[in-house]
């Protein structure tokens, strides 16, 4: 009986978190005014969009790879949203395609203040390897306000939850 | 046959020829590859009026004799080919694609909307044009999609963006009910002008854009690219380096069908296989870092060889592949018993074989459909014709067929690994290529977890890339995905997608 093996596997498998790593405030690329009771609002929770904006795809295996349990990001507080309308945060990755340049912006103006951008990916911090050409607007800066800019190719789930939690801390 | 009587083949690497059909001969050729029961792989062109020529149209088939990769000289004023699109449907989108990047036309061909070209450059401008000089614009963006005329059926359109963590692209369902009448893709958002940007990049740079054409096929597409680079310049690859290509490729194909195995079990509710497969996902993601310095591999793989040999005898990875053996047959246990999810997974976008052979379903979802083409196993490239791949088929085409094929290659691929690991030459990793000074072009061909990679280069006389086209297997199963949702209902289109998994990237370019 399947629920049986599962149930034998949940207790066998156990728990798999992992301790969070701090936020790197070192990844923010401007100081927000962030109030108090923007703080007490969010509290410890934060509701994020992933917004593709023409990346490889090797940036989306890291945001899954997130939810891996390892990194129990919901116990965090960290939680992925399906509209703009309801998050905190968007997580836009790629060189800005031409091609979803109106839909990157449209994305963003429908995210209600106070919001906070983060770009991921050596694409979505300078344009990478595609940079800005016919087809390319290249980093996400160049299309709407970035607060925080994770680099690498793609950056760890580590690395990505440090600059999540850069961008929401405040730097504190 | 009498009317190629003209036509000589040269070989262009193990399992890949070249032949040089006059336009008029094109149409024919496809036809008798079609009745031979061959496929259309790939399709381009390449502007060839620095060559002193005019345009080029190439297009790579897979026959009994491996990949045929045919070449037709076209004209300087206004380049044209006989559509292929009628004796292979999956040639129809890329020909919209070349007439979009080159302004090649494919006479004849039904549809002739534009396809990679939204409103981002003018309808009169030619990017892949080597005297492209066209300012960006944004025109709207008007797409005719095909309309159900009618009174019963409405319309849901979805995207580009979506809602949870996927790449960007647009369906249109026409629905009756809530049964699907009709999907129309619309694709070529994530499109970053990747082929433009190899133009004059050195031969070591074009490895890393290579594998960044698709990510998620990182080694398969930098593995293709560099045989098709090591062909061109006619460079010997140590054996050992070839060894351990194969041992990433296998570890590549084994992270993301684990992944896909995970999201399968979650897209019908069962957040258990989730969880499972994506512990052990990323288990096996920190071991290629701890390995290779890298989670993905990325850069792993350059022309001459490998830039990261194996470091000790792979006693962790082999014995991780042992553990996973055994977790990976529990996992599948409690899939094979577990009764919504095999109600959910069985007879759930299907995919029929003949449907599959006629529109050129390839790849594992091909290969879930009775479509028995495996590079490694038929055309094999060394390592593999060392290594007796065994082959995963299914008939069923359904999302439990390809979650089955996903199954057996997880359990395939541990095992090659074992034997790649257990016969791993030594020596150099990697070699020095000799210098060119003449144009040159090669094709690599590799069978990546999504299926097969192809990648054709021409080198310039000064030794930079003048043109790279990678080619996805997604080209040819996006279309397919539009058949598997028919009659299905809406609420199972993500797990029908996500049973494929198609790249976008590497469709869009
Ligand atoms: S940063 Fe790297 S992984 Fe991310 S989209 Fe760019 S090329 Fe892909």
């Amino acid at each position: 009986m399947a629920t049986h093996l599962i149930l034998q596997k949940i207790l066998k498998t156990g728990r798999l978190s992992e301790p969070a790593p701090a936020a790197d405030p070192a990844m923010r690329t401007r100081e927000q005014e962030l109030q108090a009771e923007i703080l007490k609002v969010f509290g410890q929770a934060v509701a994020i969009r992933c917004v593709d904006a023409g990346s490889c795809n090797g940036c989306e295996l890291e945001i899954h790879a997130l939810n891996s349990p390892q990194y129990n990001i919901e116990g965090l507080g960290v939680k992925f949203a399906a509209s703009p309308r309801h998050v905190d945060v968007l997580l836009v990755t790629g060189p800005v395609s031409r091609n979803l340049e109106t839909a990157l912006r449209r994305t963003y103006d429908a995210t209600p203040e106070p919001k906070w951008v983060v770009a991921m990916g050596d694409c979505g911090c300078t344009g990478g390897m595609f940079g800005e050409s016919y087809a390319s607007c290249g980093k996400v800066s160049n299309v709407i306000p970035v607060d925080v800019e994770v680099p690498g190719c793609p950056p760890t789930p580590t690395a990505l939850l440090q600059g999540i939690l850069a961008a929401v801390s405040g730097g504190h | 046959m009498a009317e190629f009587a003209n036509l000589t083949l040269e070989t262009a690497g193990r399992h890949v020829w070249r032949v040089r059909p006059a336009a008029d001969q094109l149409v024919a050729l496809a036809r008798a590859v079609k009745e031979e029961g061959g496929q259309l792989i790939a399709l381009w062109g390449s502007d060839d009026r620095p060559l002193g020529a005019g345009y080029g149209l190439h297009a790579a088939f897979m026959t009994s004799l491996g990949m045929l990769w045919a070449t037709v000289a076209l004209a300087v004023e206004d380049p044209a080919h006989a559509d292929l699109a009628a004796v292979f449907p999956q040639a129809g989108r890329m020909q919209r694609a070349t007439h979009d990047l080159l302004g090649i036309r494919a006479e004849g061909a039904e549809d002739t909307r534009k396809w990679l070209r939204h409103g981002a450059w003018p309808a009169n401008a030619f990017p892949l044009r080597k005297d492209y000089a066209a300012a960006t614009v944004n025109e709207p963006d008007a797409y005719a999609f095909v309309r159900v005329e009618g009174d019963g059926p409405h319309e849901i359109p979805v995207g580009p963006i979506h809602a949870g963590t996927i790449e960007p692209g647009h369906f249109r369902f026409t629905i009756i009910g809530d049964r699907v009448l009709r999907l129309e893709e619309r694709l070529g958002y994530t499109h970053k002008g990747t082929e433009k940007r190899f133009e004059g990049m050195d031969l070591a740079t074009g490895a890393r854009l290579a594998g960044r054409v698709s990510g998620d096929s990182h080694v398969a597409y930098a593995w293709a690219y560099c045989m098709a680079v090591e062909q061109a310049v006619g460079a010997e690859v140590p054996e050992r380096a070839v060894w351990l290509r194969a041992l990433f490729l296998e570890m590549e194909r084994v992270a993301n069908h684990l992944g896909d195995l995970g999201y399968l079990g979650n897209d019908v509710a069962l957040a258990f296989g989730f969880n499972q497969f994506w512990k052990w996902k990323e288990d096996w993601l920190r071991l290629t870092a701890r390995m290779f310095g890298h989670r993905y591999l990325f850069d792993s793989v350059v022309p001459g060889g490998i830039a990261v040999d194996l470091a000790d005898d792979g006693y962790d990875l082999n014995r991780m592949t042992r553990r996973l053996d055994d977790e990976v047959a529990q996992l599948k246990r409690i899939y094979d018993e577990h009764a919504t999810l095999q109600d959910r997974f069985a007879n759930t976008g299907i995919v029929k074989p003949d449907m599959a052979a006629r529109l050129g379903l390839t790849g594992l979802a091909g290969r879930a459909s009775a479509q028995a083409w495996d590079a490694r196993m038929q055309f094999p490239q060394p390592p593999y014709d060392r290594l007796a791949v065994n082959m995963a088929t299914q008939r069923k085409g359904d999302v439990l067929a390809r979650a089955e094929v996903r199954f057996a290659e997880v359990f395939e691929s541990l095992r090659l690994i074992r034997d790649i690991l257990k016969h791993l030459p030594g020596g150099a990793v990697r070699a020095e290529l000799p210098a060119v000074a003449a144009v040159r072009e090669g094709l690599g061909w590799v069978e990546g977890w999504r299926g097969e990679v192809v990648v054709a280069v021409r080198i310039s006389a000064d030794g930079r890339l003048d043109r790279v086209h990678p080619h996805d297997p997604s080209w040819q199963n996006w279309p397919l995905l539009e058949v598997g949702i028919l009659g299905n209902i809406v609420p199972d289109f993500p797990l029908i997608n996500k049973s494929f998994n198609l790249s976008y990237s590497g469709q869009d370019l």
